[in-house]
């Protein structure tokens, strides 16, 4: 046998038989041939129920996390709303999970799957909070786990957010493998998947995003215990899309009718994929560099179809500034006594903002909060943005600049999310789409973007003249 | 001097200047892409020599020697009055009454 080439273009040209055989799904079932594919298929192809999915989590102590109403943070929005309005706002307490964030739900099917399947142990390309979920999941199923992390800038300089999650991983027993930045890291992990025989782990694979459905489910039936009725809205901090798209799907298969809305830290002018702008951002997962892209074409991820598809259930998108959300996060800590990780306030604070445009009778929930620590925490991450030249201050978040400053709202009323044209983000979606094939979308297509981006044929018939 | 079986930190280089990917931004591709982990070494040596480590998962890593018995340093960073501020404020137009 030809010994394997390692060059990144050699590895890459095997990556759909990598993948193949380290998640073991093939993909070609799914597919028409032309840009649809059959996503609900994909979706129970894991051939776990949503009762077996929660019996899953149950065994890893996952979920059944609390849901909390915010009555302080609920009273400030109230004296900042006109008459009559500010919602309820409760918050659904994610750190209460073994690894400390939801993410704990998106590794538990993949890791009891891989052990019943006979894999040695598994791989997770992450940089957040899902790199601990993994390990701990494997901890508790005797597997090994190797993460691997892009970390550092080329001066060795880390984000001391993901060395937290670094350390956390080793803690639960995971071997650790931190890169410079760079996409090539999917490269990294299809050598060590080729050479290890492990399960890929991935953030995007249907047992990852099945994982989250029971969020959405225990949100509706704890806010039916505890109010008496669904929630208003439930605001999802966006990156990949799992978060939205799992929790929208459960919220659907409990019968809630609630408005979905994303948010993300708006981290506009800032490549993800520069070194020299990498230690330039105070957040490294929930923002808009994340949440645009995979929003407008998901399958851009680990696997070569994505199940976390947010635009399916997204209602609404609003981005808050990285200042609003280390004040959110001092706000939580000082009027509700949860000190909670910075990056999963984000949805927090937009529900501050969109809560005022809601009247006193409705509700929204926050669908997590994350862990907090050393290196992950506002002052941590405050220190290291001034260490890194930018410039904190108080003062009118709107006049924040991502990576040049950071300002906090010197007043609660200068909090405000700001809406991202929806239909802007549909038409990119159909358009990519539109662009990787060589012929008409056919009728199947076009049914297939309507529900992509949870519009109609005539939406989707107009962008196709448009494009 | 690092012995035998001690639990150490390597870095190394997985794509020179020349190997990065096509998409990688100007500023990216002029650095190569680096890597660091840890796992026991497997003869004495000392920073700065080429070693090989046995992984917690029991791969076999080669890479330069960086430091022994790694630890983490990162912390709660320094003190951000602005934070601070701006939590006494929010504390007080919510139960002082000021506005």
């Amino acid at each position: 046998m030809m010994p394997k080439l390692n060059s990144y273009e050699a590895v890459m040209a095997r990556k759909g038989e990598i993948v193949k055989a380290a998640v073991g799904v093939d993909y070609s079932e799914f597919e028409s041939g032309s840009i649809a594919f059959d996503y609900e298929r994909m979706m129970r192809s894991t051939g776990y129920s949503f009762k077996d999915v929660m019996e899953i989590q149950r065994g890893y102590a996952i979920g059944n996390t609390p849901l909390v109403e915010l009555k302080n943070i609920t009273a400030l929005v109230r004296k900042l709303a006109k008459d009559g309005f500010g919602a309820r706002i409760f918050i659904k307490d994610e750190a209460a999970n073994p690894s400390g964030s939801f993410k704990a739900r998106r590794a538990a099917t993949s890791i009891h799957h891989a052990k019943r399947m006979g894999y040695p142990g598994a791989i997770a390309a992450t940089s957040g909070n899902y790199g601990a979920a993994v390990a701990s999941c494997c901890a508790k199923s005797g597997l090994k786990c190797i993460v691997v992390q892009e970390c550092y800038d080329s001066r060795k300089v880390g984000q001391p957010e993901i060395i937290e999650k670094a350390r956390k991983c080793e803690a639960l027993g995971a071997e650790v493998v931190q890169l410079t930045v760079g996409p090539e890291l999917f490269y990294t992990v299809l050598r060590m998947l080729e050479d290890t025989g492990y399960f890929n782990a991935s953030l995007y694979s249907a047992f990852g995003v099945i994982g989250i459905e029971t969020l959405g489910w225990e949100v509706a039936h704890q806010c039916w215990e505890q109010i008496g009725k669904d929630p208003d809205m439930v605001v999802c901090t966006n990156a990949g899309g799992g978060n939205l798209t799992g929790t929208a799907r459960g919220l659907i298969r409990a019968g809630a009718k609630t408005q979905v809305v994303a948010a993300s830290v708006n981290l506009k002018g800032l490549h993800m994929a520069s070194d020299t702008q990498f230690n330039k951002k105070s957040f490294t997962t929930g923002h808009t560099g994340f949440g645009m892209p995979f929003s407008t074409w998901p399958d851009r991820s680990d696997v070569p179809r994505s199940a976390a598809r947010p635009l399916r259930y997204m209602d609404r998108y609003v981005t808050v500034s990285q200042g609003e959300v280390f004040y959110t996060t001092e706000l939580l800590a000082r009027l509700e006594g949860m000190e909670r990780g910075p990056a999963g306030n984000t949805s927090l604070a937009a529900a501050i903002s969109l809560a005022q445009e809601l009247p006193q009778s409705a509700t929204i929930v926050v669908q997590e909060t994350e862990y907090t620590g050393a290196g992950k925490h506002g002052c941590a991450q405050l220190s290291f943005a001034r260490q890194n030249g930018i410039n904190v201050s108080l003062g009118d978040p709107k006049d924040e600049v991502p990576g040049e400053s950071i300002v906090l709202p010197a007043r609660p009323s200068l909090l405000h999310a700001t809406d991202v044209d929806l239909d802007h983000m549909r038409r990119s979606l159909i358009s990519h789409a539109a662009s990787t094939i060589d012929h008409a979308p056919t009728d199947e297509d076009v049914a297939f973007l309507a529900a992509e981006t949870k519009t109609n044929e005539t939406f989707v018939l107009g962008a196709l003249k448009q494009n | 001097m690092a012995k035998k079986g001690d639990w150490v930190r390597i870095h190394s280089v997985v794509l020179q200047v020349g190997e990065r990917a096509a998409a990688v931004p100007d500023d990216t591709k002029r650095v190569p892409l680096e890597l660091w982990t840890k796992g026991y070494l497997q003869r004495d040596a000392s920073i700065g020599d080429e070693v090989s480590v046995i992984t917690r998962t029991g791969r076999t890593e080669r890479g330069t020697l960086i430091d022994d018995a790694p630890h983490y340093e990162h912390s709660f960073g320094d003190f951000v009055p602005e934070l601070q501020r701006a939590g006494d404020e929010a504390f007080s137009f919510l139960f002082g009454g000021e506005e």
